[in-house]
């Protein structure tokens, strides 16, 4: 692939297919491997012919270790042990038996460790069965259940995380994910419930509805960035609170968005004709995973096919540059917005339309407009490594209720544990210090070279 | 000696040049039509009869201060006709390329803000005190928040953080004050939380080199998550010996405290807000006025040029988003042992964005930030003012307010602002 480097906000890519396309990352040029992919020698600079048959080059299975132990999955792995560690830490000190044994600890020990090891395995077990599968149950279809848990959870992070990553490869900071959320959910919501539609063409309009209230919703910090200069962070922030009092007043308000005949602040039950069908009768997983496939994958060609996704790149990596050659950068942040914000919607409207079609509040967003720039970052930006960190996040999501149902685990412990997964994969050095890893070749693409470029300072100066 | 002529003959014009550029804006003409406009609608479509009473003094109060009252309509609509006034001077000083002046604005902010008092209070009675006094204490943590992020970006780090650490104050401030029954000990150990997350935000941001957004985003989940899990497994279960922090009491200052007005608004506080006065002078001194603050400002602005005069650029910002982060963690105390409250999760509710959207409002300065943060502090208190003597508004719609108001602030009157140049970049010593 001849990509330019594109600003993914993070050192290096996350995933084994992201470090293909990234040559810059692996020390593949440097070892004297075969590039993978056509076109890498060109954007890691590109060593010179002359000179490579002077040195004997490497064997294989050294390079290969090599590339295992300071390539990019190895980090990834890594850095989901060390957060795990921490987490199974925090669940052990703050275990009611373990600190009951821990007091005659010099005594027994045996005691303390067995508690520790009761304690972790119970609730990292609990996270498994709850996200993956459940060996309790007899049959495959039951026992596969938390799998598809685990995609309905990953729906709308990954339609979030693709509307944020997006607007982060244009150089934009969009935390305005709740209201754009909220929006597009009332939107496909007031149609979903309030018009009489045949099946189908009903959940068509409220689907793009939803969309269209999203997308302008964001598209409204787009525009004010380009035609006044506001910074779209504060914008987007501005925006979660207008957004979450104004859908809070149409819900307690009847005649808008109120059940009739309630007094509580929710809407009455979707339609049967609007909501996405499940795919399986026996599983919560429904259309819109469909959706989010669909949409990861025209996010992927809009960014690495279209000539938009090209202009969107060169926003992002200098906006000055882009501007001298010709790219209407103020328009390329309003339809960067407003695609992000369709992407947002689209999370809000698999809310409403797929997982919770009995009438929704002010909570519908459920923190997935914040989940999503965590899972935009841990995807670094690139639509596929999204939807491989959203589905981990899905799972420990869905895995995480289980572990609180079975263990008595909070659930928050998730967010410590997906946090620090983003920070140590965010610092590979740290975790090569941490296990001893040995550093990437000097020669070869070094750390500092493809360093973090900030992302939301980037402003077009002179108008 | 020709090419010094030369040399003369191509500057001497341009400095005339440069004083006939004026760069004007349409901007605050038509900020202002729309807010005239907005006050027009109201007093056409919603009329309110009745008078509105703006009391201020509290009975027991030294010095008594008469109350004013004003018929409420014809007072809105002297207020519209003045703000119409004010829209079309400025649309006049723009069209003959004069800039519009800052009092101006401030004039017109005045005025819009008291025809919308006497229009929502209509029949009712304004205690104009308590409406200052509670915005006063609501601003307090997004001050504390403000000059954290001042300081931060200043010195060339975004801290995306003060969320998490504001939070990491309010939780480590209610458990060691619960414990050891002292609020002060609690306030130290909010200011050593909120310094630990600013390590963390500074060891990776500035060693490892990650992205200061993402450390910054990520830290906030992290803090949540960690305070959550601690308050859901820990505290919940022994809330009388680890939840129940002592408050500080209010210490009114003897002489200022009793000066009308100012006196009770500002001077009879409780000793967070005395250290929120005083962290805002010596952050404002400390940055114009102070060997100090000119090598912070250097660092952020032109980190190779303070390396080259011998400022060790990472250690200068290392220590300093140390200290923004004691600073925010002092604001976190407010949640908890400021106001006498047990920490509960997620209690600090968005009030770092709330400061950091305060930061770029106030563009990078300690001044203006506080009062960009005074102003989101005034807007929330007067949605409760309002609800209590009861307004027509609906609730959510003057919640909404400040932050609309901020978005029209940004984009009409702050407009294009920037930051701090190095503010974001992480400084690799070549």
């Amino acid at each position: 692939m001849s990509d330019p480097q594109p600003p993914r906000p993070g050192a290096q890519g996350s995933d084994p297919d992201v470090a293909i396309e990234q040559p810059g990352a692996v020390s593949s040029a440097a070892t004297g491997t075969r590039p993978r992919s056509v076109g890498a020698d060109a954007s890691t600079g590109g060593t010179p012919p002359a000179g490579r048959g002077d040195v004997e080059p490497p064997s294989r299975w050294h390079t290969t270790l090599q590339r295992i132990t300071t390539g990019n999955a190895a980090i990834s792995v890594l850095s989901v042990l060390l957060a795990l560690l921490v987490g199974a830490v925090m669940i052990a000190f703050t275990n009611e038996r373990v600190q009951e044994t821990s007091a005659y600890f010099f005594a027994r020990p045996g005691d303390t460790l067995a508690a520790i090891w009761d304690a972790v395995s119970g609730a990292y077990s609990a996270l498994f069965q709850g996200s993956v599968y459940n060996f309790r149950r007899d049959t495959f279809v039951a026992g596969i259940r938390p799998l598809t848990e685990t995609l309905t959870f990953a729906t709308p992070l990954i339609a979030g995380g693709l509307g944020v990553g997006l607007a982060f490869r244009v150089g934009m900071f969009n935390i305005g994910g709740r209201g754009q959320m909220l929006i597009a959910a009332s939107v496909a919501g007031w149609v979903g419930f309030g018009f009489d539609l045949p099946w189908g063409l009903h959940m068509l309009v409220a689907l793009i509805g939803g969309l269209i209230g999203g997308a302008l919703w964001g598209g409204i910090a787009g525009f004010l960035k380009a035609r006044t200069g506001a910074h779209e962070v504060i914008v987007t922030i501005m925006l979660n609170y207008v957004a979450f009092y104004l859908v809070s007043w149409m819900l307690r308000t009847p005649g808008l968005l109120q059940a009739p005949g309630s007094s509580n602040p929710k809407t009455p039950a979707m339609q049967d004709t609007a909501t996405f069908p499940d795919l399986r009768p026996q599983f919560n997983l429904h259309f819109g995973f469909l959706l989010v496939i669909v949409a990861t994958v025209v996010v992927w060609w809009i960014l690495t096919r279209s000539s938009l996704g090209f202009r969107f790149r060169a926003v992002g990596e200098n906006p000055n540059a882009a501007r001298v050659a010709g790219i209407d950068v103020r328009a390329m942040y309003v339809y960067a917005m407003l695609i992000s914000g369709a992407l947002l919607g689209l999370a809000g409207v698999s809310q409403v339309l797929g997982t919770v079609t009995t009438g929704f509040t002010a909570g519908i967003d459920a923190g997935i407009g914040f989940d999503a720039i965590t899972v935009a970052l841990l995807g670094r930006s690139t639509p596929w490594g999204i939807f491989a960190a959203g589905i981990l996040f899905g799972a420990f999501k869905a895995g995480g209720f289980s572990m609180q149902a079975a263990e008595g685990v909070p659930v928050e412990i998730i967010l410590v544990v997906q946090s620090l997964i983003v920070l140590f994969i965010a610092a590979p050095p740290l975790v090569r210090t941490i296990f001893r890893l040995p550093e990437p070749k000097p020669g070869g693409p070094r750390e500092g070279r493809r360093r973090p470029r900030p992302v939301v300072t980037k402003e077009v100066e002179a108008k | 000696m020709s090419r010094t002529t030369e040399h003369h003959r191509q500057v001497a014009p341009q400095p005339a040049a440069l004083d006939t550029t004026v760069v004007t804006s349409w901007k605050a003409p038509i900020a202002f039509a729309i807010f005239a406009l907005a006050a027009t609608a109201l007093a056409v479509f919603v009329p309110r009869d009745g008078d509105t009473t703006f009391r201020w003094s509290s009975p027991t109060d030294a010095i008594q201060l008469p109350e004013i009252s004003v018929p409420a309509l014809p007072a809105l609509w002297t207020v519209i006709v003045l703000l119409v006034a004010i829209t079309a001077y400025s649309a006049w000083l723009v069209s003959r390329k004069r800039r519009v002046p800052m009092w101006l604005i401030v004039v017109f902010a005045i005025l819009f803000m008291f025809g919308f008092l006497t229009w929502a209070a209509a029949g009712a009675s304004l205690p104009m005190i308590g409406l200052l006094f509670g915005s006063l204490s609501l601003a307090v943590p997004l001050i504390f928040g403000s000059l954290a992020g001042v300081l931060g970006e200043r010195v060339g780090v975004i801290n995306i953080a003060i969320e998490g650490q504001l939070l990491a104050g309010a939780f480590t401030a209610a458990v060691v004050a619960s414990v050891t029954r002292q609020p002060w000990f609690g306030l130290l150990a909010a200011m050593v939380a909120g310094m630990l997350v600013a390590f963390v935000l500074g060891a990776f941001a500035i060693k490892y080199f990650v992205d200061q957004v993402i450390v910054g985003v990520v830290l906030n989940v992290l803090v949540t998550g960690l305070t959550s899990f601690f308050f859901s497994q820990v505290l919940a279960p022994n809330a009388a010996t680890l939840n129940t922090p002592p408050r500080f009491d209010r210490w009114p200052i003897p002489v200022l405290g009793d000066i009308p007005i100012i006196g009770p608004v500002f001077f009879r506080q409780t000793v967070v807000v005395y250290l929120m006065y005083l962290a805002v002078a010596v952050v404002y001194i400390g940055l114009f006025h102070t060997k100090w603050g000119l090598r912070l400002r250097a660092v952020g602005e032109h980190p190779q040029a303070a390396d080259t005069v011998g400022i060790k650029v990472n250690r200068t910002r290392f220590w300093n988003v140390a200290l923004a982060g004691a600073i925010a963690g002092l604001g976190g105390t407010f949640f908890t042992i400021g106001s006498g409250i047990a920490f509960n999760k997620e209690m600090t509710a968005g009030a770092g964005f709330i400061a950091l959207a305060a930061v770029i409002f106030g563009q990078w300065d300690p001044i203006k930030a506080t009062l960009a943060a005074l102003l989101f502090g005034f807007a929330s208190n007067l949605q409760n003012t309002l609800s209590v003597i009861g307004s027509p508004v609906p609730s959510e719609f003057m919640l909404m307010l400040p932050y609309v108001v901020t978005i029209f602030a940004v984009a009409g009157l702050v407009g294009k602002v920037r930051g701090p140049a190095a503010a974001g970049k992480p400084y690799i010593k070549s």
